[in-house]
């Protein structure tokens, strides 16, 4: 092995690169969520917005491929770090006092991020796939009727919201403990990054979880 | 003094050595408040030598919160519930009348279980040996403010250096993470004038031993900071991050 693959398989590098596309998804949400922010706007901005997006087709593309390779290293080394961490403890206790010495979001990465994944692939699914090969919603441009119809189903809306609800939580503890990873953690601006953390995961998982309850409570018929 | 004794139901780890699988076995005692936790596992401990039965294992040395061997997981917290004292600084007057109270040993795979509640921290002194000290020569004893050390500096270093080893941040870590030990050595000599020449190269050598060891990684959930008997700040694995990253982009030296 090289030195840069042993620096990045290291206990260090491995979370480095936690840190590295965890905050790469942060930026990328946040341009996801202006996107979807103009649903509240009606069918006309939100369609024209798409077949914007539609024009530039192949810089999208490229966007989603390197998308998808932030994606898989965030959630591979997730699932590895999760792995190897449990080896690093084959004997639990048979008291634990770890909701008096650390936050739950903190101690639940693992399953907030199994769940965002699940809602990952169904979202893909049902959203990805029909905005670029459903050849009703692509051709004739009815992304806002397609999402409108798809968050009148309650179930569907409800599983979004929950998901959206376990992003919050991902988010929380991820937000400032990328910074803590990096190293920049410093009495002057650390509180800031905390405080811009909480703001920035609840403010975004709101908004999210808007949609389907606008479309869920009759909005934009 | 006080008279009213306190009758406790101790449920501590009995376990004959590494290979055998270890147990709970139940001692109901009537101890004095003022007794330390120490003192009372020692009482436990004369009556079962008197009954010719095997003594609890347990380590403990200064009895005074500064030599880190003591140390056993009370109520699932290292070094028991009372935050910043060790296990010897512990007192009974802390618990109920009429309490369960769970006595584990430290459970991390890089400290295998000697026997009972006495685990095998060398593990910790490795990671010393690959790093932990300043070999360059730093001649005799300087006249005093020679080098000028800035008191924050100074006073934070001397934070990071009051670490003692005892292994309550693996114990606390949900990843039995050594990061919050590891980052206290590195930072003491980080942060002064004789730790720079090899400053890139010690966190290099003492992160790659502390991997070798099954240490797990850090998760930030800063459980080792508040169980920490020293209070030793999560800004040190800050530091030891940054320096590793640094290390790893910019130095020369390959680990």
């Amino acid at each position: 092995m090289s030195w840069f693959t042993r620096a990045l398989n290291s206990s260090i590098g491995k979370k480095f690169v936690m840190a590295l596309t965890g905050i790469c998804l942060i930026l990328f949400l946040i341009i996801h969520l202006i996107n979807n922010l103009t649903l509240f706007a009606g069918p006309e901005l939100f369609n024209t917005v798409v077949k914007n997006l539609d024009n530039i087709k192949p810089l999208v593309r490229v966007i989603e491929i390197i998308l998808v390779i932030i994606f898989v290293l965030h959630i591979f080394n997730g699932v590895k770090l999760w792995w190897e961490n449990k080896q690093a403890r084959p004997q639990s206790y048979a008291v634990n006092a770890s909701s008096e010495n650390s936050t739950l979001f903190s101690r639940t990465m693992i399953y907030s991020g199994s769940i965002i994944f699940i809602f990952l692939v169904v979202h893909l699914r049902t959203m990805w796939i029909a905005f670029n090969f459903n050849p009703e919603v692509h051709h004739n441009h009815t992304y806002y009727e397609y999402v409108s119809a798809a968050f009148r189903d309650p179930v569907y809306s409800i599983a979004y919201i929950i998901a959206m609800i376990l992003l919050g939580f991902h988010l929380n503890h991820g937000f400032q403990s990328a910074f803590q990873t990096f190293g920049w953690n410093n009495k002057k601006y650390f509180p800031v990054i905390q405080k811009i953390g909480f703001f920035y995961s609840w403010i975004t998982a709101i908004l999210f979880a808007l949609i389907p309850i606008y479309f869920l409570s009759g909005g934009g018929l | 003094m006080n008279t009213n004794k306190l009758n406790l139901t101790l449920r501590i780890w009995r376990q004959k050595n590494a290979n055998t699988p270890g147990k709970f076995v139940d001692y109901k005692v009537s101890v004095s408040p003022d007794s330390s936790f120490l003192e009372m596992l020692d009482d436990i401990n004369n009556e079962l030598e008197s009954k010719n039965q095997d003594p609890i294992a347990f380590e403990s040395d200064c009895r005074e919160g500064i030599c880190g061997t003591c140390g056993l997981v009370i109520q699932g917290h290292p070094h028991g519930p009372i935050p910043r004292i060790a296990t010897c600084q512990l007192h009974m007057r802390n618990f109920k009348d009429g309490e369960t109270i769970y006595v584990e040993p430290f459970r991390a795979k890089a400290f295998p279980i000697i026997k009972d509640l006495m685990v095998d921290r060398s593990a910790f002194d490795k990671i010393q040996q690959a790093g932990g000290y300043i070999s360059i020569n730093t001649g005799s004893a300087p006249d005093g403010n020679a080098i000028p050390i800035p008191k924050e500096v100074a006073s934070e270093a001397m934070d990071a250096a009051t670490c003692i080893g005892c292994g309550a941040c693996v114990a606390a870590c949900k990843n039995a993470s050594a990061m919050l030990f590891v980052s206290a050595k590195v930072s003491q000599f980080a942060l002064l004038p004789q730790g720079q020449s090899e400053r890139y190269e010690r966190v290099q050598r003492m992160v790659k031993v502390m991997d070798e060891l099954g240490f797990g990684s850090c998760s930030n959930t800063y459980a080792c900071e508040a169980e920490c008997p020293k209070g030793i700040s999560i800004k040190n694995i800050a530091r030891m991050n940054r320096d590793y990253i640094v290390a790893k982009i910019a130095k020369e030296e390959v680990v």
